[in-house]
């Protein structure tokens, strides 16, 4: 695994947000996003979209567990054992999305019930391992973090976008009530009257598959460098 | 007919080619001149066989193979709507009111044409615009099949979003005409299906006007949805009499009225007679693989055989052949799993794949009664297995010949 470690080139003294870091963070937004490009972390993405508030408190406990474990892995990095490593990182991870667990439990108790077992699934999101093992091994706390942030904002986008799309098609309106804000209904009685109906595909995982298919496809029309050749 | 040749290459080609004014609409030129007059298209490279019979000329042998279930189907919308009403009994001889009822049927069945099509089409001529190829002819076929695979009731609107939905995420993200893994119009079915569930099963098969009120005695549901009342009961109890009843000879559903297609359903698929002789143009015109057919026959049978011989309630005790002139196993058998780019494309592959989609069909029809439409499930799954089936028989026949050149070395 170390093999594929990415290791910057460590530069003394280098800016926490000079060019190079910048790039950490901007990269998985689109070209190397972890969800539509190196295509991690899609269970939960597939589960957790049918409502845009429960993909908004998966997103932030990912970006906050990400965030963290990224750090603490790359300050310890120069004493952890390689032969032990994963483990290691198993329990920085764990000992955070317990953390994240408890903290969901008590302020947001409805959506931490919806949620239900996939914030302890984070500990086996492979975007999280994945960083662990690929980045935050081999470089200092300050771009770990940078990556941590960059590859945690990119899987949120595309869980909120596949969420607005699930939610407005499936369910009709937008219940942010889990956040103590108000449910918004999106389309008008008069449209059911006219016979519109909500889209019960919407709400079955195989159509979240299809919205990040979709994505994927725009993505790749835009940028024809991502095809790959077979 | 050469005149007209002549004036179109000489009067109005010219408009569409390069450097013309409507070069724009090249596409749309293209397709509507191949529609009408074969191209003189010739093999340029290689040594390819070409057929006389192209690709538009293959889709509309489909389309007259489907024109006996159109109009069959128009019919029985008018017919089933009409006894419904209790304007005329079952007694009645079939061809009473027979204008009414076909007038009744093409007020329903156009409109959904009118919107398979206009969606489908216009979809596919974005894409040719966009992709700078000609027009597919792909969705010939699709566009007439999905009005003849939904009830009579349901709403426009739905069947143009699904079907810019199956043609869309079932065939362009593939590549178009020709790519796509599953079947166009099934997909456009079961995006129906689960989308709006409440649209396309339960006793949703009659067209009727608001506040119509319904003939005693006539539910409107389909025989599948009688048949799984009796699931969770003994074979012969009293509690589903009544059920067997309308199986019987004099009853609804009895063989005579399911083989001819007098009965509730999506538009197309009642008459298992409109889809033999649509076989028969098929098989006769060598389109459609007969071992597909067959098999899936087969399949069924055997499936329907095993449930008979040992029932666990009525639905199972049907007979073989009475089980098969249920629900779209004949239009599924003859339009649906024969499709030449989504069936197996080996001969062997063929048998094996139209087997198991028959036998899965009334597996899943039995077993599941939720899925009533178990014909659908089926062939969309083996559409998913059939690379896989064909890998395995390659395979299998590349050992065999290796083993005989082992022996001959």
């Amino acid at each position: 695994m170390s093999t594929e470690t990415q290791a910057l080139q460590e530069v003394k003294k280098e800016s926490l947000f000079s060019k190079k870091n910048k790039k950490l963070v901007t990269d998985p937004l689109s070209d190397n996003n972890p969800i539509t490009i190196q295509v991690l972390g899609i269970c939960s993405a597939l589960a957790i979209t049918v409502q845009i508030q429960q993909a908004l408190m998966m997103s932030l406990s990912v970006i906050f567990v990400l965030i963290g474990a990224n750090v603490i892995v790359s300050m310890m990095r120069k004493i952890i054992p390689d032969r032990i490593r994963i483990i290691v990182q198993l329990i920085v991870v764990a000992s955070l999305v317990i953390i994240v667990n408890e903290f969901l439990k008590a302020y947001a108790p409805d959506i931490s019930e919806r949620l239900s077992v996939f914030v302890g699934l984070i500990i086996t999101n492979c975007i999280i391992m994945g960083r662990l093992e690929a980045f935050a091994l081999g470089n200092k706390p300050g771009p770990a973090m940078m990556d941590a942030i960059g590859n945690g904002m990119g899987y949120a986008w595309i869980l909120l976008v596949v969420a607005v799309v699930r939610e407005i098609f499936g369910s009709g309106y937008i219940n942010l009530e889990g956040l103590g804000l108000t449910k918004i209904q999106i389309f008008p009685q008069a449209f059911y009257e006219m016979g519109y109906m909500n889209n019960n595909l919407m709400i079955l995982p195989p159509m979240a598959l299809v919205v990040v298919g979709i994505i994927i496809w725009i993505q790749r029309s835009r940028n024809k460098a991502l095809i790959e050749d077979h | 007919m050469k005149a007209l040749r002549k004036l179109i290459d000489n009067n109005i080609r010219p408009h569409f080619e390069e450097g013309g004014k409507l070069k724009r609409f090249w596409v749309v030129f293209d397709s509507l001149d191949t529609f009408a007059f074969v191209p003189g298209h010739t093999t340029h490279s290689g040594a390819h066989i070409r057929d006389g019979i192209d690709m538009k000329r293959t889709m509309m042998m489909v389309i007259i193979a489907l024109i006996p279930c159109l109009l069959f189907g128009t019919w029985n919308i008018g017919h089933q709507y009409l006894l419904g009403m209790g304007a005329v009994s079952s007694g009645d001889p079939l061809m009473s009111m027979f204008w009414e009822k076909f007038g009744w049927g093409a007020t329903r069945i156009l409109p959904l044409l009118v919107v398979s099509y206009g969606v489908g089409l216009g979809i596919e001529f974005l894409f040719a615009g966009l992709r700078k190829h000609s027009i597919n002819e792909g969705f010939l076929v699709s566009g007439m099949l999905i009005p003849l695979i939904v009830p009579a009731d349901i709403s426009l609107w739905m069947v143009g979003l699904a079907t810019a939905f199956a043609v869309v995420i079932g065939k362009e993200v593939f590549g178009g005409t020709g790519m796509n893994i599953v079947n166009v119009a099934l997909t456009a079915r079961a995006f129906l299906f689960f989308a709006y569930p409440t649209k396309i099963s339960g006793n949703v098969w009659l067209m009727a006007n608001e506040g119509d009120t319904f003939a005693d005695g006539y539910t409107g549901a389909t025989a599948m949805g009688e048949l799984a009342n009796t699931i969770g009961q003994p074979v012969g109890g009293n509690g589903t009499a009544s059920i067997r009843a309308m199986f019987s000879d004099s009853g609804a559903y009895s063989l005579w009225n399911q083989f001819v297609g007098l009965e509730p359903g999506s538009i197309g698929e009642t008459s298992a007679l409109a889809c033999l002789i649509g076989a028969a143009i098929l098989l006769f015109v060598g389109i459609a693989s007969w071992r597909v057919m067959a098999s899936f026959f087969v399949g069924g049978f055997v499936m329907a055989f095993i449930f008979n011989s040992f029932p666990a309630n009525d639905f199972m005790a049907i007979p073989p052949i009475h089980q098969l002139m249920m629900g779209g196993f004949f239009f599924g058998m003859v339009f649906m799993a024969t499709d030449p780019v989504t069936a197996a494309q080996t001969n062997t592959g063929k048998f094996i794949y139209g087997f198991f989609a028959g036998f899965f069909s009334i597996m899943i029809r039995v077993f599941n009664p939720a899925y009533p439409e178990g014909v659908m499930m089926a062939i969309l799954f083996m559409n998913v297995m059939a690379p896989m089936i064909d890998h395995y028989v390659i395979q299998a026949n590349i050992k065999k010949r290796l083993k005989r050149a082992a022996v001959a070395a």
